[in-house]
């Protein structure tokens, strides 16, 4: 491990909301050149505690020092001038300005001047993070949105870098590139502190951890020696067991319920990638999985899915027999079939709005009991939502809360559990466990895999191939708005997979 | 010592309820510094514009008859704001609604029956939600800003009706006044009390009915929600160009319901300057009442006192009736200012440079 100075200290950092201590007396010592690790399950309070060292949030209790002295953190802008800078796990970007203004935004006045678009481009590609600085926000995937971040990071040449969950949303490929571009920042003397619930690429990267549960350090473990499953002892507090390997099941032979058949659709933004002869079938009792590298068309293909963008063609689209390719969200729901978009805030729910409401924004149309004669059944909602945060073990703060106070893998909890509490005859899930702590995330898959036993056609898309390989039966690759074929999961291997995902196929 | 904002976990209640009282306190705190200015004295100044009015009974329904309007286009505006669209221009669809709704009366005045008032109010709520089906029209159409159409469609309708009083409408037995013929009396508004009149209760029902819609209905969830997060909204099936359209044409409806039941009711007969700036001030009582149906009653009651004190110390002080919009302007500035603190708290922190400090370090 680098033996560098102790850059920055945490002591005793206590933070409660309401009578919640999202972090209770926190001690944590980050060096310089270090890569070290922050873990815990969902609502540990990993979040809250890197929003205080970066100054978004205040402390209730205790102290900060950095490099030996005593400092408090009033703002971000006085955390960048110290040299910290921070990437966020829910974005923070403006959709309308292009990516050249929104970096500029985050630097310093006479930073942001002329040749910034010249500096971003070169930035990002001598770390590996390919940005087009004139694209506007809008338009880009979520993948692309996050290297927004990163490089806007990168630009004011922090010393401590603060990263929460940045892999969640990248493919392994970027991923991979990421890791080179913190390993190089650690080597010239930059302190990472990294967020991440994958494990695996802890072990790989990082020289030290600390470990939170229920806002507390349960645990120093170093990550080069423990294995993952004393990790996630650590931070669940239990053991934990794989959802199942699904391979070697015999194949579905259940009925087609969700079909799409000679699927067109052109881009509706100039960055928007077309939908090109996209055709693929799914049976009662199977999980057909898509992998693909972000911004080849998933966007698109889920929003085909779920009715946001009708097709031209009724035929186009079938749910359980019926065509329905001309039908908006509401109606595909009524025909049985569910949808969990990747983007919880904004898309999946409404962050300013209760529990109650957002479970009402995707059931309004099939439970008749939360919405008669157009009159809103509020109580019936507020069973709802409290049906679902116990079934889905969400943990939330007392009462029927915004969506927006839920940690970012809750309400991702929520989101799922409002779905599958349905029992949908078909499913269509993006990034089914973007941002979910181990633990969860495995109960997840084994909700989809349970859903796909009694009956239902789930279509899961991921980034994450070894998501993909582990909950799927059979696996089809989108890239550039064209899907291979579904082939079953045992026939393939990685390699064949990666290499449809570079366009192989086409 | 340096003194910044800083967010709060969660928006204060209390500031929810505390804001409004402190943007009053605040504007009677400018009052007095601008009668002083003005060279009157402060206390007597403010006695006469904000409580004299509330002690005799003919001012108190003046109030009444002010606030009708105010709260019959405020609630309309709240619930297009909370959709997250910028109807600037009521006024226009209020002069609009007026016009229609004068079309029978003025154009045939020998029409009469029981029929002929619901027909003119109908006719009015028509001419207001035409009027702000344009802009909704060019915004879902063209995405055009409908802050921009909105307004300068209420230099159109004011040029409008400008012309019609002084042109094909003017009152053949009116001496050349630029005023249309009065309404006869089946198509007036019945008086409740006074010059109080039945457009009072109208406005009472529309709060009450936007309360619902907005708080208990499907409806008024999806607009909420197309307000919020309109990703949101199409995914759980809403549209928001129908939202957009809807909630422009209840809007504007009740703008011109405002208009034409203000010409009926209180004015009698159309003329140039049939509104002091309703559908302006009205913006200010959607935002004063929280874009909250309730609040909004209380908000038009409150800025109808300061047309009624504004009038009052015209006549008692001798200063410019103007000061009635300055106080409206005066409160909205200071209730927007004040609802910062809804979200934010201040924060004192003593002086220091971080920035040295990093660089100075070894
Ligand atoms: N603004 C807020 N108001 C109320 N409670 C909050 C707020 N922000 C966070 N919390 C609560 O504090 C706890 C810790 O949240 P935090 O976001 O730090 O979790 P996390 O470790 O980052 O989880 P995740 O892995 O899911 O992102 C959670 O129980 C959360 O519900
Ligand atoms: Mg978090």
């Amino acid at each position: 491990m680098p033996g560098g100075n102790v850059l920055l200290e945490a002591r005793g950092i206590v933070k409660r909301f309401g009578g919640l201590a999202a972090n209770d007396r926190i001690d944590l010592a980050v060096h310089a050149g270090e890569l070290h690790a922050l873990l815990g399950e969902n609502g540990a309070g990993k979040s809250t505690l890197v929003k205080i060292l970066y100054g978004s949030l205040q402390p209730d209790e205790g102290a900060v020092s950095w490099e030996g002295r005593p400092t408090t953190v009033g703002n971000p802008a006085e955390a960048r001038a110290l040299g910290i800078g921070m990437v966020f796990q829910h974005f923070s970007l403006f959709e309308g300005l292009t990516v050249a203004e929104n970096i500029a935004l985050a630097l310093p006045p006479d930073a942001a001047g002329r040749g910034l678009a010249d500096d971003v481009r070169s930035v990002s590609e001598s770390y590996g993070l390919p940005l087009d600085p004139a694209a506007r926000v809008a338009s880009l995937p979520v993948g692309v949105r996050q290297r927004i971040e990163i490089v806007r990071c990168l630009l004011q040449r922090p010393r401590l870098l603060i990263m929460d969950e940045p892999t969640s949303v990248l493919t392994p490929q970027e991923a991979e590139r990421l890791f080179e571009t913190l390993r190089r920042l650690a080597g010239e003397g930059c302190a990472v502190l990294y967020i991440s619930h994958r494990l695996e690429e802890v072990r790989q990267l990082c020289h030290s951890a600390t470990v939170l549960r229920h806002g507390r350090v349960v645990g120093r473990p170093d990550p080069k020696t423990a294995s993952m499953a004393d990790l996630a002892r650590l931070m669940v507090g239990a053991d934990v067991q794989g959802a199942g390997n699904r391979e070697g099941r015999p194949a579905a032979t259940g009925p087609v319920r969700l079909a799409v058949r000679g699927l067109s659709l052109e881009a509706d933004t100039p960055f928007g990638v077309s939908l090109d002869d996209v055709s693929l079938e799914v049976r009662g009792g199977e999980i057909v999985g898509v992998a693909g590298v972000a911004g080849n068309g998933q966007d698109e293909l889920f929003a085909a899915l779920s009715g946001e963008t009708p097709a031209s063609d009724d035929a186009a689209i079938e749910i359980d027999g019926r065509a329905c390719g001309r039908m908006g969200p509401r109606r595909r729901r009524r025909l049985g079939a569910a949808f969990i978009p990747e983007e919880r805030l904004g898309h999946a729910a409404v962050p300013a709005m209760r529990l109650s409401e957002n479970a009402v924004l995707t059931r309004h149309g099939t439970d008749p009991e939360l919405a008669t004669g157009g009159l809103l059944h509020l109580s019936q909602a507020r069973g709802l939502a409290r049906r679902i945060v116990e079934r889905f073990d969400v943990r939330a703060p007392e009462g029927d809360p915004e969506a927006g106070a839920l940690s970012g893998g809750n309400l991702q909890k929520f989101v799922v559990g409002r779905e599958l509490d349905r029992r949908p005859g078909v499913l269509a899930v993006s990034q089914p466990t973007w941002g979910v702590d181990i633990g969860a995330a495995t109960g997840i898959r084994r909700e989809l895999a349970a859903l796909a036993r009694d009956g239902a056609a789930v279509l899961a898309i991921s980034q994450d191939l070894d998501e993909i390989l582990e909950i799927s039966d059979r696996i089809a690759v989108i890239s550039r708005g064209r899907l291979s074929p579904a082939v079953p999961t045992g026939d393939t291997t990685r390699e064949a997979i990666g290499l449809l995902m570079g366009g192989a196929g086409d | 010592m340096r003194i910044e904002l800083r967010q709060r976990t969660e928006d204060s209640r209390l500031m929810v309820w505390l804001s409004p009282l402190l943007a009053l306190g605040l504007t009677l705190v400018f009052g007095t510094v601008l009668f002083a200015a003005l060279g009157h004295d402060p206390l007597r100044a403010l006695h006469v514009y904000f409580v004299k009015p509330l002690t005799e009974a003919w001012s108190l329904e003046e109030i009444v008859v002010k606030a009708t309007p105010l709260a019959l286009i405020g609630v309309g505006l709240a619930l297009v704001f909370r959709a997250n669209v910028w109807n600037i221009g009521a006024e226009g669809q209020y002069t609009v609604g007026a016009i229609c709704g004068s079309v029978l009366p003025v154009m045939l005045p020998d029409l009469q029956g029981p029929l002929l008032l619901p027909a003119v109010l109908v006719c009015g709520a028509l001419g207001g939600m035409a009027w702000a089906a344009i802009p909704a029209f060019f915004r879902v159409r063209f995405g055009a800003s409908e802050i921009l159409t909105s307004l300068m469609l209420v230099y159109v309708a004011q040029l409008l009706l400008d012309w019609l009083v002084r042109g094909p409408w003017r009152n053949p037995e009116g001496y050349n006044f630029p005023e249309s013929r009065l309404f006869e009396a089946d198509a007036v508004l019945p008086a409740l009390a006074g010059r109080m009149h039945y457009g009072t209760v109208l406005a009472l029902v529309a709060v009450a009915a936007l309360a619902i819609v907005l708080g208990r209905t499907l409806k008024g969830f999806e607009f909420r929600v197309i307000g919020a997060a309109p990703r949101a909204g199409a995914f759980a099936g809403f549209s928001e160009r129908r939202s957009i359209m809807a909630v422009l044409a209840i809007s504007g409806g009740l703008a011109g319901i405002a208009g034409i039941g203000e010409v009926s009711g209180t004015i009698g007969q159309l003329h140039p300057s049939i509104s002091p700036g309703y559908g302006f001030t009205a913006i200010i009582a959607a935002f004063l009442g929280r874009l909250n149906p309730v609040g909004v009653l209380f908000a038009s009651l409150l800025l109808a006192l300061t047309y009624i004190g504004g009038e009052a110390a015209q006549v008692s002080l001798g200063v410019s009736d103007k000061i009635a919009r300055v106080f409206q302007g005066a409160i909205l500035i200071f209730v927007l200012a004040c609802d910062v603190f809804i979200r934010y708290r201040l924060h004192f922190q003593p002086m220091r440079r971080p920035a040295a400090r990093a660089e100075d370090a070894p």
